[in-house]
């Protein structure tokens, strides 16, 4: 299928020109690396990083949560992490994962030979460590770490210290890297497709991301336009949010969270594409309604524009709205039920094994439904009302990020590690890294639960003693979790330096072009004369 | 058309969208105050429309309280009254007494809140000093008046409401000479 190509036939034009096909070594390959599977490395590694980083984070706040009282750190310090563990891993560790996932896929994928702008893909991926560094030299700002939540709600944000402004320019700085990413792939998938290879014969991976790429359009400028009011508010005399002068701190949260639920579905949505992936590879079958899913995430996308005030109820809010955005929520649950639906039917009666992938695939499935149902409660207003900013919303956005996100995220490395690495990670570890995470995980966020439904506040250091019990179960768990990580480290690491060479498809279902037509390892250049497909 | 151009047309749709939305942002805050506006709520620090409760209703009777901060100002800032006891329906007026300690002139604004809550649609202000900025310059004081009605439509649970104002300093605001007009 893949004729003879030459280097410099290239149909678009500037992205292999100073490469001649030679890999440039040292650390000058990944500075300037214009290479969607360099990059695309480097987000993975990045977000690992901050994983580690917002993990530590989370361990000081379990740590100190392990007991009623201040024993380790002080109630500023403990806000301060609440709010860079949040920001740190929805902006730093989740969405650069699944644009990690974005680069090294979708030109293999849609067998196009990069991606459509490879300088601006280079400096998507560098605007972000030096974000990163913003957000963690603002802990050492006088007066320590804003410790305003990750949602820098104002008044408080617009009172904040000095660390509120460093947080700021972070924010921004990675909005314009996740915007300038996302025009990137919308063009890749509209424009650079491989002859024959029509939007509905996309694998749900490249569509799940054209559908996420859009949401980061759309609303990663409005969240820069909020964080921008506060800025001015609070350094040029402006008063957006200031009741004083005639603003609103309400208004914040309305802009915040117009922004913050399509923000979920920007995390949620790449981690169903992963799934709908992984899912028919181990059922050795074709996903179940390809074009429903593709419906049913669209629908999903234009529904979260309708539905950010669920976030609000107690903000002050006339009851018809409160009705509408309760009945706009619960209709969410019709597209989310297709898709569940659907990835169970594809594995009825299929020929299932159960490989690390499909493990972790599975243990979204169960857990993300979970988080969905929690999700269904919290959207009933009165119900709402009795269990916001408690642990239950804790326990809720925990079971969708870290059992939904992650663990999709964690079933896409390691179904996609063989081809990337062309070696293969030990099953067995692999498979103990998904029992521990998944046992943790539980022991972890389940609990949390009942500490909320017994009316445990989230983002405080110090609680009263009948929640004990339970906040000790919690940090144990946590602890467990975030150890159970490094095995993941070393899995990996030891796939990349030990690991049993990989054959060209390892998995028996897996169907798209970077199994079928790609050589294991991926070669660094792929796909210079597009294949045709039928 | 070449796959390059067509790219770049692409970047630039895109771009050009994401400039827009950044705009969408701050076009949400004039398209908020028009709904808190016409819904008719947010108007804490506006006259009340008219009354439409005015029978005095003699068979309840509420404590009001009253409650006084400045928030990073030097004022001292208190009710002449704590409490007063009225009938809803009734016209009440009541004073409080505001003085700038500091050494400079400033603009303050004060916003009333209410306890509880729910008790703040009932309560309508028909003359209140927090319907516009107040300047002081250094050392002055003033009286200012509040004037309100309690809604006799509020829900009978309710028998104390407290409202309590915080005077803000609006930074940037122009001080008129002399500032003595209330």
């Amino acid at each position: 299928m893949e004729a003879a190509h030459t280097h410099h036939g290239d149909t678009h034009g500037h992205a292999h020109d100073d490469h001649h096909g030679h890999k440039p070594s040292g650390l000058m390959r990944w500075v300037k690396s214009t290479n969607h599977k360099d990059i695309g490395t480097m987000y993975l590694w990045f977000s690992f990083t901050m994983f580690l980083v917002g993990g530590v984070m989370a361990l000081i706040i379990r740590s100190e949560l392990f007991q009623p009282g201040l024993q380790i750190v002080q109630p500023d310090f403990f806000n301060s992490m609440t709010t860079y563990h949040g920001l740190i891993m929805v902006f730093g560790a989740i969405m650069p994962a699944f644009v990690g996932f974005a680069n090294w896929l979708i030109p293999m994928q849609i067998g196009a030979p990069d991606m459509a702008f490879p300088r601006m893909n280079n400096l998507s991926f560098w605007l972000l460590p030096p974000a990163a560094l913003l957000l963690i030299t603002a802990q050492f700002m006088p007066g320590g770490g804003a410790g305003v939540g990750w949602t820098m709600y104002a008044p408080l944000s617009t009172q904040a210290g000095p660390a509120m402004d460093l947080t700021i320019f972070a924010v921004h700085i990675l909005g314009i890297s996740s915007i300038m990413g996302s025009i990137n792939i919308i063009t890749t998938i509209l424009n650079m497709r491989a002859p024959g290879l029509t939007l509905m014969k996309m694998p749900l991976f490249c569509w799940t991301w054209l559908i996420t790429a859009y949401l980061l359009v759309a609303v990663m400028p409005v969240l820069a336009g909020a964080v921008t009011m506060t800025l001015t508010d609070r350094h040029f005399g402006t008063h957006f949010f200031n009741a004083a002068g005639g603003g609103d701190p309400v208004l914040y949260q309305h802009i915040f969270w117009f922004f913050g639920h399509p923000e979920v579905y920007i995390i949620a949505i790449p981690a169903f594409g992963v799934v709908s992936q992984v899912i028919p590879a181990f059922s050795r079958k074709p996903l179940f309604g390809y074009a429903s899913m593709v419906y049913a995430t669209a629908s999903i996308a234009i529904l979260s524009f309708m539905v950010w005030a669920h976030h609000m109820y107690t903000a002050g809010m006339p009851v018809e709205a409160q009705l509408y955005f309760m009945y706009a929520t619960t209709l969410i649950a019709v597209p989310t039920g297709v898709k569940v639906f659907n990835w169970v039917a594809t594995m009825w009666k299929g020929s299932l094994t159960f490989e690390t992938p499909m493990l972790f695939a599975l243990g979204f499935l169960f857990l993300f439904t979970l988080g969905g149902f929690t999700g269904l409660v919290l959207s009933i207003t009165p119900v709402d009302v009795q269990l916001h900013d408690t642990y239950y919303v804790v326990a809720h956005f925990h079971y969708v990020m870290v059992a939904g996100a992650l663990f999709s995220a964690f079933a896409g490395i390691y179904f996609w590690l063989p081809k990337w690495t062309g070696k293969m990670y030990n099953e067995s570890l692999g498979k103990l890294h998904f029992w521990l995470s998944l046992i943790f995980f539980n022991v972890t966020f389940f609990v949390q639960h009942f500490l909320g439904l017994a009316g445990m506040p989230r983002r405080i250091p110090d609680y009263s003693l009948q929640f004990t019990e339970f906040n000790m179960i919690s940090s144990i768990g946590a602890w467990g979790f975030g150890l159970s990580q490094l095995l993941f480290l070393y899995v990996v690491i030891k796939c990349i330096r030990s690991g049993e060479k990989a054959p060209d498809k390892p998995w028996d279902g897996a169907d798209s072009l970077e199994w079928t037509h790609l050589p294991t390892p991926a070669p660094w250049h792929s796909f210079e004369t597009p294949p045709v497909i039928k | 058309m070449s796959k390059a151009l067509a790219n770049r047309r692409l970047l630039t749709r895109l771009s050009v969208f994401a400039v827009a939305m950044f705009g969408f942002g701050f076009a949400l805050v004039p398209f908020y105050e028009k709904i808190c506006e016409v819904a008719g709520i947010n108007n804490l620090i506006k006259p009340a429309a008219a009354v439409e409760n005015t029978q005095i209703d003699r068979s309840r009777t509420i404590t009001l309280e009253f409650d006084a901060n400045a928030h990073g100002l030097e004022w001292e800032f208190k009710p002449v009254q704590t409490s007063v006891r009225v009938h809803p329906g009734e016209m009440i007026q009541v004073e409080y007494d505001v003085r700038n300690k500091g050494a400079k002139p400033v603009v303050g604004q004060a916003i009333p809140s209410y306890g509880p809550k729910h008790a703040a649609p009932f309560v309508k202000k028909l003359e209140c000093f927090c319907f516009k900025q107040q300047p002081l310059l250094a050392g002055e004081g003033k009286r200012m008046p509040v004037q309100f009605v309690i809604d006799s439509t509020l829900p009978a649970d309710v028998n104390t409401i407290t409202l309590s104002y915080t005077f803000f300093e609006v930074k940037g605001a122009a001080l008129p000479k002399g500032g003595d007009q209330g």
